[in-house]
C-alpha cells in the first residue's frame, strides 16, 4: 500500500473504534487512536494473514498485549474482513463475540485473548519460542502500552525473549505518554523506555509512530535483525485523529456522547479528505 | 505398610513425561529453575531441546506456556504449588483458563510435606485457587502408579489441567496392572458402611490405614479415593453419603476450599449429611520432617482414626 493508502485505510479504522466505543457506552478510545497507524501498517502491509483462513497455520501473530485498546483491533480485523464492519456496534453488548478485553475462543482473527496488563507480551513470546523449535518462518508481533511497561511480567518477558534469541519476534511500545492517573512520567516513570530494553539485549528502534514511512523501516529493520528480539517505541499522540481527545488523559476509558461522536466523525471525515 | 515401596509423586511426574515426551513429540515441558526439585530434570536429561527454563518468573511462564499451547505444542509448566498455583494464579486464570487453552500445571511440593522449608513454601491453598478456575481440571494423585497415569490423561484431555504432586515419598499401594485412570471418576477402595472417609493426595493411603484401625474397633469404614477434586465425581461421593450417612473428607490442604469443601458443595445440595473435614485448619504450616509435620497437623492414620471413631460416635 502507499501511504495515502495507509492514511486512508487507518482513518477508516479510526471512525470504526470512536463508532464501536460510543456504541458500547464505554471503553477506551484514547489508546485505540494512538495505535492505530501501526495496526494499520501491520494488518495491511507487514503480516502474512488471511482473513478467510484465520487460524492458518504459517500466519504471523499479533498479541494486543494493551487488551484494552480491543476497539482498534475489532475496528482493523473488520476493515480486513475478518468480519463485518457491523459487528463494531456490538462491541462490550450482551452475547457479542466482541468482549471489552480480546477473546480468542469467539473472534476471529484474534491470537489470543488479553487485557491484564504485562500478560499478553508473555504469550507473545511463547508463541515465538514455538516457531523457532519447529523452524517455522512465521513472525511475531506484540504491542505494549507505555503504561503496561510498569508491570514486571514484562521485563520477565523481554530477559527470557533476548536470553533465547528471539529474533522473529517484535515488541512495539504505543508511547502516548498517558494513562488513566495521569502523565506516565508523573505516575511512575518508565523513562528510558529505549535504554532499558537495550540493556535487555534488545534491538530498539526509535520511531514516530504516525509517520508511515518511519513505521515501514522500523519493521524492515527488525526483519532484519538476527540473533536478537526488536523493540520498537513509537511515539504517538493519545486520541490521534480527534481534535478535542488528543493528549488528553480523561479520554483513556470514557465514550464519546452522541454530539462528540459527530464531531469526532467530522474531524475524521475532514482528514480523509485531506 | 513398612514393606511397601516408596515413591515420591513428583518423582512419578518426571518419569511420566519422559514416556510422554517418547509417544508425542508436542510435549514440551517448562520449568521456573527448579527443574531439579520438580523432577523435570528427568525430562530434560531424556530430551534437553523440549525442555524449557524460564528462569525465576512463573508468571512468564504461565504466559510462555500459553503462547506455545496456540502454536500445537502441549506445555507441561512446573513449579512448587506455591508459584505456580499461588504466585501465578492470575496468569493461569487470565492467559490459561480464559481462553481455554491446552496447557498442563504441574505443581510439586505442595502441602506440608514440603518439611523442613517451611510455610512460606507449603501450599495449603492451591486446590481452592485452581477449582474456582472455569473448564479447569484439577487432579492430585495417591500414589506413584496413579500419578504416572494421571499425567498421561491430562495430556489425552483437551484444555487446561491443574496437576498437584508432592516432595515426600509415599506408599505405593495401587496395583499397575490392574490400575485405570479416569478423569473425574473417583475410586472406592474399601467398602464399609458406618462411615465414609473421602480422601486425596497422600492422606489416601493414612486414610485405608485408618480405616484398618477403625475396623479393629468395630468400625466399618468405606475409603474413596478422590484423584479429581474438578470434576468431581458428585454420584459417587452421594451414593456413599447416602449408604453410611455420615461423611469424612481427609486432605493435605486447607479445610478452606479444598476436597471438603468441594465434597459439602455437593452434599448440602443432594444429600444433606453430617460431615467432618479433617485437614489443615486455618493456619500456616512450620518447618520440620515431613513424617512429623504430618503426625502434628493430624493427618496421619491414627490422628485420622481417633478423628473418626469420635465424629462416628
Amino acid at each position: 500500500m502507499t501511504n495515502q493508502e495507509l492514511k486512508s485505510t487507518a482513518n477508516e479504522i479510526r471512525k470504526g473504534i470512536v463508532t464501536a466505543v460510543h456504541s458500547a457506552k464505554s471503553g477506551h478510545p484514547g489508546g485505540s487512536l494512538s495505535c492505530a497507524d501501526i495496526m494499520t501498517y501491520l494488518y495491511f502491509e507487514e503480516m502474512n494473514i488471511d482473513p478467510a483462513n484465520p487460524k492458518k497455520e504459517e500466519r504471523d501473530r499479533f498479541v494486543l498485549s494493551k487488551g484494552h485498546c480491543a476497539p482498534a483491533l475489532y475496528a482493523t480485523l473488520a476493515q480486513k474482513g475478518f468480519f463485518p464492519k457491523e459487528e463494531l456496534l456490538n462491541l462490550r453488548h450482551v452475547g457479542s463475540f466482541l468482549q471489552g478485553h480480546p477473546d480468542l475462543k469467539h473472534t476471529p482473527g484474534v491470537d489470543m485473548s488479553s487485557g491484564s496488563l504485562g500478560q499478553g507480551f508473555s504469550t507473545a513470546v511463547g508463541m515465538a519460542l514455538a516457531g523457532k523449535m519447529d523452524n517455522k518462518n512465521y513472525r511475531v508481533y506484540a504491542l505494549a502500552g507505555d503504561g503496561e511497561i510498569q508491570e514486571g511480567q514484562i521485563w520477565e518477558a523481554a530477559m527470557f525473549a533476548a536470553a533465547r534469541k528471539l529474533d522473529n519476534l517484535v515488541l512495539i511500545v504505543d508511547n502516548n505518554g498517558l494513562q488513566i492517573d495521569g502523565d506516565i512520567k508523573d505516575v511512575c516513570s518508565p523513562y528510558p523506555i529505549d535504554e532499558k530494553l537495550k540493556a535487555f539485549n534488545f534491538h530498539v528502534i526509535n520511531i514516530d509512530g504516525h509517520n508511515f514511512d518511519e513505521i515501514r523501516k522500523a519493521m524492515e529493520g527488525a526483519k532484519n535483525t538476527k540473533g536478537q528480539p526488536t523493540a520498537i517505541i513509537a511515539k504517538t499522540v493519545k486520541g490521534k485523529g480527534v481534535s478535542f481527545m488528543e493528549g488528553k488523559a480523561g479520554w483513556h476509558g470514557k465514550a464519546p456522547n452522541d454530539e462528540e461522536l459527530a464531531i469526532a466523525l467530522e474531524d475524521l471525515k475532514k482528514a480523509g479528505e485531506a | 505398610m513398612a514393606d511397601v515401596k516408596k515413591i515420591a509423586t513428583r518423582e512419578s511426574y518426571g518419569n511420566a513425561l519422559v514416556e510422554l515426551g517418547k509417544a508425542h513429540d508436542n510435549v514440551v515441558v517448562l520449568d521456573a529453575d527448579l527443574a531439579g526439585a520438580t523432577k523435570t530434570s528427568i525430562f530434560m536429561k531424556e530430551f534437553p531441546e523440549r525442555h524449557i527454563d524460564c528462569g525465576i518468573a512463573e508468571g512468564n511462564m504461565m504466559g510462555i506456556a500459553a503462547g506455545l499451547s496456540t502454536c500445537g505444542k502441549v506445555p507441561f509448566a512446573s513449579s512448587f504449588a506455591m508459584f505456580a498455583a499461588g504466585r501465578a494464579f492470575e496468569q493461569v486464570r487470565n492467559s490459561i483458563g480464559y481462553p481455554h487453552l491446552n496447557v498442563k500445571i504441574g505443581a510439586s511440593h505442595a502441602g506440608i510435606s514440603v518439611g523442613e522449608d517451611g510455610a512460606t513454601h507449603q501450599c495449603n491453598e492451591d486446590i481452592a485457587l485452581m477449582r474456582t478456575i472455569p473448564g479447569m481440571v484439577v487432579i492430585n494423585p495417591a500414589d506413584d502408579v496413579e500419578a504416572r497415569a494421571a499425567v498421561k490423561a491430562a495430556y489425552e484431555h483437551v484444555g487446561p489441567v491443574y496437576m498437584r504432586f508432592g516432595r515426600l515419598a509415599i506408599p505405593v499401594f495401587n496395583d499397575e496392572a490392574t490400575y485405570k485412570f479416569e478423569l473425574g471418576k473417583g475410586i472406592t477402595l474399601r467398602e464399609g458402611k458406618d462411615v465414609t472417609i473421602i480422601a486425596t493426595g497422600l492422606c489416601v493411603g493414612e486414610s485405608l490405614q485408618a480405616a484398618e484401625i477403625l475396623a479393629k474397633e468395630g468400625i466399618d469404614a468405606e475409603v474413596i479415593n478422590i484423584h479429581t477434586i474438578k470434576p468431581l465425581d458428585e454420584k459417587l461421593v452421594v451414593e456413599s453419603a447416602k449408604k453410611t450417612g455420615k461423611v469424612v473428607t481427609v486432605e493435605e490442604h486447607s479445610v478452606i476450599g479444598g476436597l471438603g469443601s468441594a465434597v459439602c458443595d455437593v452434599l448440602s445440595e443432594q444429600v444433606p449429611t453430617r460431615t467432618m473435614k479433617i485437614g489443615v485448619n486455618d493456619t500456616f504450616g512450620e518447618s520440620g520432617p515431613a513424617v512429623e509435620l504430618i503426625k502434628k497437623y493430624g493427618l496421619d492414620s491414627e490422628s485420622i482414626a481417633k478423628k473418626v471413631a469420635a465424629f462416628v460416635k
